[in-house]
C-alpha cells in the first residue's frame, strides 16, 4: 500500500516535469511578453535590456531548467503582467476556484446519482425519458452559453441572482471564503450550476446505464427470488456495484472541474485561478501560465491517486488480489 | 399545478420587486457609482504603465499640473498658471493650499520629484517628459521646467504626468516607478495617494476597488459630482458586462460591445452616449523592400508603385465597412487623425472615391492586370471589429484581382510580428495621447533613423525625404500658426502620396443607467468628478 503510494507520487513528478516541458515549449509561441511590457513607445536598448533581465536571451533548455529548479523550491518567479510573485497570486485565487469546484462537484454528485438511479429503475417512465432528453442539452451546450443563458434568465430577466463576481468574502487566515456571507452564497449558485451541469448529466447517464446493466445480472434476479425488498436490492446490491466506474469518472471529472473552471470563471468574472490563467495568456505572462499548468497537473495526479485508493474501499476483490489492483488502477 | 406555479410566480415577482426597491433605496442614499470595464489596472503606480485601464483608475486619485477640460482643452490643474520665459524654460506657478489626502501640502519639491520619477528608466511615461532636461524649484510654489530642445507640446504632454507626494514615497520606499520586469514588488503597485477628488478605500485587484470622496480635495467647493463612492469592478466577458448593466448591478460600462449597442439603446432604464475617439484605423504597406516577404510578385515590390496603392484605395467601399462591419459606429476619413488633434486640416480630409473601374485601370497601368497575391497581417482583439474589417477588405480587394491571404492573430503575437517589420501589408489603429499631429507623424511616417521617436511604428519602413524635412521642422517650430501651416503641408502630402490607406476614426459608445450623467471625452477616459447620479 505505502509502496503503491510512493510509486504513484514518483510517477506524479514525472508527469509534472513532462507537463512543465510541454507547457514551456508551447509558451515560446504564445507571443512576446516584452512588447506587451514595454507599451507603445520604447527604444531598442530598453527592449534589449528587458530581454536580458528576464533571461529570455538564454536557450530554451536553460530557461526550462531554471524554471524547474525554482519550482522545486516553491519559487515560481514574478508575474510579468502584475509584477507580483506568482505563488502568491495563485494562492490568492486558489480558494475561489476550490470553493466553486467543490460546490459544482457536490451538486453534480448529489443530483446526478439519484437522477441516474431513478432513470435506471424507471427507464420507460415519461419523467425518465424527459430527464434523458434534457440531459442531452447539458452534454452538448458549451459551458459559456449555459452561463450566459443562466445570467440572462436569473439576473437580467428575474433579477434574483448576481451576474458576476463572488459577492462579499470573509478572510479566514489566508483563505477567502464566500460560504459565510449571504451575497457570497448567492454568488455561488449560477457559476456552480454552470460548472456542474456537464458533469451532472454525465454522471446521471453513467449511473443509469450501469444500473440497467447490473439489474440484468443473475445475482439481482436471485436477490429478487429470495424476496428481498426492492430498496435493499436497488441500493444495497445494484447501486453499490455500479460505483467503481462512477468513482473513476467522478474523480477524473473533479480534476476536470478544477481545470475547466476556466470558462465558467471567465463568464462569471469569478476571481479564481482559471480566470487568472486566461488573463495571463492574453498578456503572454509565461511564469503564471507555467505555474498554473503545473498546479493543475498536480491536482490531476493527486485526484487519480485518491481514486485508486478509493477502489480498495469499494471493491473487496482488489483487497484480496493486489497484483490485479495495479493493473486495474493503472489507467 | 397551474395555481401553484402562479403562486410561485407572484412570490417571485414580489421578491424581485422588494429587491429592486431596496437596491434603489441604497443607491439614492449613498450615491454610489458602480463602474466596470473589461480589465483592471495592472498597477496603481502613476509612472509605471502607460495604459488606458491604468489611467482610468488613477485619474480619479492623482492629478497632473495641467488638466484637460470637458472638450479636451488645456486648463490649469495643480499649476494655476504658467509662462514660457525662454524657448526652453517654462515657469509654473502652483496652486496654493493643495493637500495630498494624507494631509501633506503639495509643493515644488513634489513637482520636481514627480517629474524626475517619470523620467526613470522603469517608467513608460518618459514619452511625455522626454524633452525635459530638469525641473528646478524656484520657491515653494514656483517651479521651472527646462527642456533640452524647444518643445511646443510640453504643456499637452504634462497633462499625462501625475504628481506624487515626495514624503509619502520616501516613507514607503517607492521613489522610483514600479519595475514591471521587477524582482521585487513595489508598494505603489497596490497603493495610491494623491491630491485628487477620490481616495482609495479598499482594493482587491481584478475584483473590486472602492474609492471614496476626498473630503480635503482643494476643489471641493466647486465639486460638480454628487458621487460619494466609486465601486470599480472589472468584468472581462463582454456579454456578462452588458448583463450586469442590464440587471442593475452596474451603473456604467466604458466598453460595451459594438453589436450590443442597439439593444442597449432600446433597453428601458439604460442609455448610450456615443462620441468620437482619437484613434484612427488605417492600412499600411511595406514600401521599402525590393521584393515583398509575403507575395506572389517576385523581383519587384508592387506597393512601391503609387498606382497600386491608389487602386487598393479606390477598391475600398468605405460606406459598406461603416454600415455593415461597424454598424454605423465609425467616422470615415481620409486623414491620419481626427479633428480633435492639433494640425488636422479639413481640406485634406477627403478620400479617393470608391471606383472599381478606376481601380482596375490603375492595376492594368501598373502592370498587374491579373492582380497578385499578398498576405495581410491583422490583429483580432485590439481594435473594434479589427478582424471583420480585414475580412471585408479581403473581399473588396479580390474585386481588382488582389488575392489577399488574411493572417489575423491576437495582439500578443500580432504586434511582435509587425514590430520586427516582418510584414507586407498590415492594419493599425493609432491614438494620439498628446492631441498633436507630431506624435503620429513622427512615429508612423518619419524615416527610421535610430533617433528616439523617429519611425518607431513605421513598420512598412516608409521613407520620403519631403515628409522627413517637414516633420523635422515641425519638431522645432514653436510659433503655433507657423507650425500648423507646416502640418497642413504634410496633410496634403499624405493625401497625394498615399503612404497609408486611412479607413475610419473609431467611435466610442459608453453605456449607463438612465439616471447617470457623464461627460463623454474623446480620450475614452471617464472623469468621475463630472459624474452625476440622479
Amino acid at each position: 500500500m505505502i509502496a503503491f503510494v510512493i510509486r504513484r507520487l514518483l510517477q506524479a513528478v514525472l508527469v509534472m516535469l513532462a507537463v512543465g516541458f510541454v507547457g514551456f515549449s508551447l509558451f515560446a509561441y504564445v507571443g512576446d511578453p516584452v512588447s506587451i511590457m514595454l507599451g507603445q513607445d520604447y527604444t531598442q536598448e530598453a527592449r534589449q535590456r528587458l530581454i536580458q533581465d528576464l533571461g529570455l536571451d538564454q536557450p530554451f533548455f536553460i530557461q526550462y531548467a531554471r524554471f524547474i529548479a525554482g519550482a522545486a523550491q516553491g519559487e515560481f518567479g514574478i508575474s510579468y503582467r502584475l509584477a507580483r510573485p506568482v505563488a502568491e497570486l495563485l494562492l490568492e485565487r486558489l480558494p475561489a476556484t476550490l470553493e466553486l469546484s467543490l460546490c459544482a462537484a457536490v451538486l453534480a454528485l448529489a443530483a446526478g446519482v439519484p437522477l441516474g438511479v431513478y432513470c435506471g429503475l424507471n427507464r420507460d417512465g415519461w419523467l425518465a425519458r424527459l430527464l434523458l432528453s434534457v440531459s442531452l442539452i447539458g452534454v452538448s451546450l458549451p459551458t459559456f452559453l449555459i452561463g450566459i443563458l443562466l445570467i440572462l434568465f436569473f439576473s437580467v430577466i428575474l433579477g434574483w441572482l448576481p451576474s458576476f463576481g463572488r459577492g462579499d468574502v470573509v478572510q479566514l487566515g489566508g483563505w477567502s471564503t464566500g460560504f459565510l456571507t449571504p451575497t457570497g452564497l448567492r454568488a455561488l449558485i449560477l457559476p456552480s450550476i454552470t460548472l456542474a451541469l456537464f458533469q451532472l448529466t454525465l454522471i446521471m447517464r453513467l449511473v443509469r446505464s450501469e444500473m440497467l446493466e447490473v439489474l440484468r445480472t443473475d445475482y439481482i434476479k436471485f436477490a429478487r427470488a429470495r424476496g428481498l425488498r426492492n430498496r435493499a436490492i436497488n441500493f444495497g446490491h445494484a447501486l453499490k456495484n455500479t460505483l467503481v466506474p462512477v468513482i473513476t469518472i467522478t474523480g477524473l471529472q473533479l480534476g476536470g472541474i478544477i481545470a475547466f473552471a476556466i470558462v465558467t470563471e471567465t463568464v462569471f468574472q469569478w476571481p479564481g485561478m482559471g480566470f487568472l490563467f486566461i488573463q495571463s495568456v492574453q498578456a503572454a505572462d509565461v511564469p503564471v501560465m507555467a505555474a498554473y499548468l503545473m498546479l493543475i497537473a498536480f491536482f490531476f495526479v493527486l485526484i487519480n491517486l485518491v481514486v485508486d485508493l478509493l477502489y480498495y474501499l469499494v471493491d473487496p476483490r482488489l483487497r484480496i488480489d493486489k497484483g490485479a489492483a495495479g493493473g486495474h488502477g493503472g489507467h | 399545478m397551474a395555481t401553484k406555479l402562479g403562486r410561485m410566480a407572484r412570490l417571485a415577482f414580489a421578491a424581485g420587486a422588494v429587491a429592486l426597491l431596496s437596491a434603489a433605496a441604497t443607491t439614492a442614499d449613498a450615491r454610489t457609482f458602480r463602474m466596470s470595464v473589461s480589465g483592471d489596472a495592472n498597477t496603481m503606480d502613476p509612472h509605471s504603465q502607460n495604459a488606458g485601464n491604468v489611467t482610468l483608475l488613477l485619474r480619479q486619485i492623482y492629478e497632473p499640473l495641467v488638466f484637460r477640460g470637458k472638450k479636451l482643452e488645456i486648463e490649469p490643474g495643480l499649476a494655476a498658471s504658467w509662462q514660457q520665459l525662454e524657448p526652453t524654460r517654462w515657469r509654473f506657478t502652483l496652486r496654493p493650499n493643495v493637500k495630498f489626502s494624507n494631509g501633506n501640502a503639495f509643493n515644488a519639491d513634489d513637482v520636481v520629484y514627480s517629474i524626475q520619477r517619470s523620467l526613470h528608466e522603469f517608467s513608460q511615461y518618459g514619452i511625455f517628459t522626454d524633452t525635459i532636461g530638469e525641473a528646478v524649484k524656484v520657491n515653494d510654489l514656483t517651479v521651472d521646467i527646462i527642456t533640452k530642445i524647444p518643445d511646443p507640446v510640453l504643456i499637452d504632454k504634462l497633462t499625462q504626468v501625475y504628481m506624487m507626494d515626495l514624503e509619502w514615497s520616501q516613507a514607503n520606499n517607492a521613489t522610483r516607478p514600479q519595475n514591471v520586469r521587477g524582482r521585487e514588488e513595489a508598494f505603489t503597485g497596490r497603493n495610491a495617494m494623491g491630491t485628487g477628488p477620490f481616495v482609495v478605500r479598499s482594493r482587491e485587484p481584478d475584483v473590486r476597488t472602492v474609492l471614496a470622496q476626498n473630503p480635503n480635495w482643494w476643489n471641493n467647493a466647486a465639486r460638480e459630482s454628487n458621487v460619494t463612492e466609486i465601486v470599480f469592478q472589472p468584468i472581462a466577458s463582454a456579454a456578462t458586462r452588458t448583463a450586469a448593466l442590464r440587471s442593475g448591478e452596474i451603473d456604467f460600462i466604458l466598453d460595451p460591445p459594438v453589436q450590443d449597442v442597439p439593444q442597449l439603446q432600446a433597453a428601458q432604464g439604460l442609455k448610450v452616449v456615443i462620441g468620437p475617439e482619437v484613434r484612427t484605423i488605417f492600412m499600411s504597406f511595406d514600401t521599402s523592400r525590393d521584393e515583398l516577404l509575403y507575395s506572389s510578385v517576385k523581383g519587384r515590390n508592387p506597393f512601391k508603385d503609387i498606382r497600386v496603392r491608389t487602386a487598393m484605395y479606390q477598391a475600398i467601399n468605405i460606406d459598406a465597412i461603416h454600415t455593415r462591419v461597424m454598424r454605423g459606429q465609425s467616422v470615415n476619413t481620409g486623414s491620419l487623425y481626427p479633428d480633435a488633434v492639433n494640425g488636422y486640416s479639413k481640406a485634406e480630409d477627403k478620400r479617393y472615391p470608391f471606383d472599381l473601374n478606376a481601380a482596375r485601370r490603375m492595376m492594368r497601368e501598373a502592370g498587374y492586370p491579373d492582380g497578385f497575391e499578398v498576405t495581410l497581417d491583422c490583429p483580432n482583439n485590439r481594435y473594434i471589429n479589427d478582424e471583420a474589417i480585414c475580412q471585408a477588405l479581403v473581399a473588396m480587394w479580390s474585386q481588382i484581382g488582389i488575392k489577399v491571404n488574411l493572417l489575423a492573430q491576437p495582439l500578443a503575437t500580432y504586434f511582435p510580428k509587425i514590430q520586427r517589420d516582418d510584414t507586407s501589408l498590415y492594419l493599425l489603429g493609432w491614438g494620439v495621447p498628446t492631441y498633436d499631429a507630431l506624435y503620429s507623424l513622427q512615429a508612423l511616417l518619419r524615416t527610421k533613423d535610430g533617433q528616439p521617436g523617429n519611425g518607431t511604428w513605421n513598420h512598412g519602413r516608409f521613407s520620403d525625404p519631403d515628409f522627413d524635412a517637414l516633420i523635422d521642422k515641425i519638431k522645432l517650430e514653436t510659433n503655433a500658426d507657423a507650425r500648423r501651416a507646416l502640418i497642413a503641408q504634410v496633410n496634403k502630402l499624405y493625401h497625394d502620396r498615399i503612404p497609408h490607406i486611412p479607413l475610419h476614426h473609431q467611435v466610442i459608445p459608453w453605456a449607463m443607467r438612465s439616471n447617470i450623467d457623464v461627460v463623454h471625452r474623446a480620450d475614452n477616459q471617464l472623469e468621475v468628478k463630472w459624474v452625476k447620479v440622479n
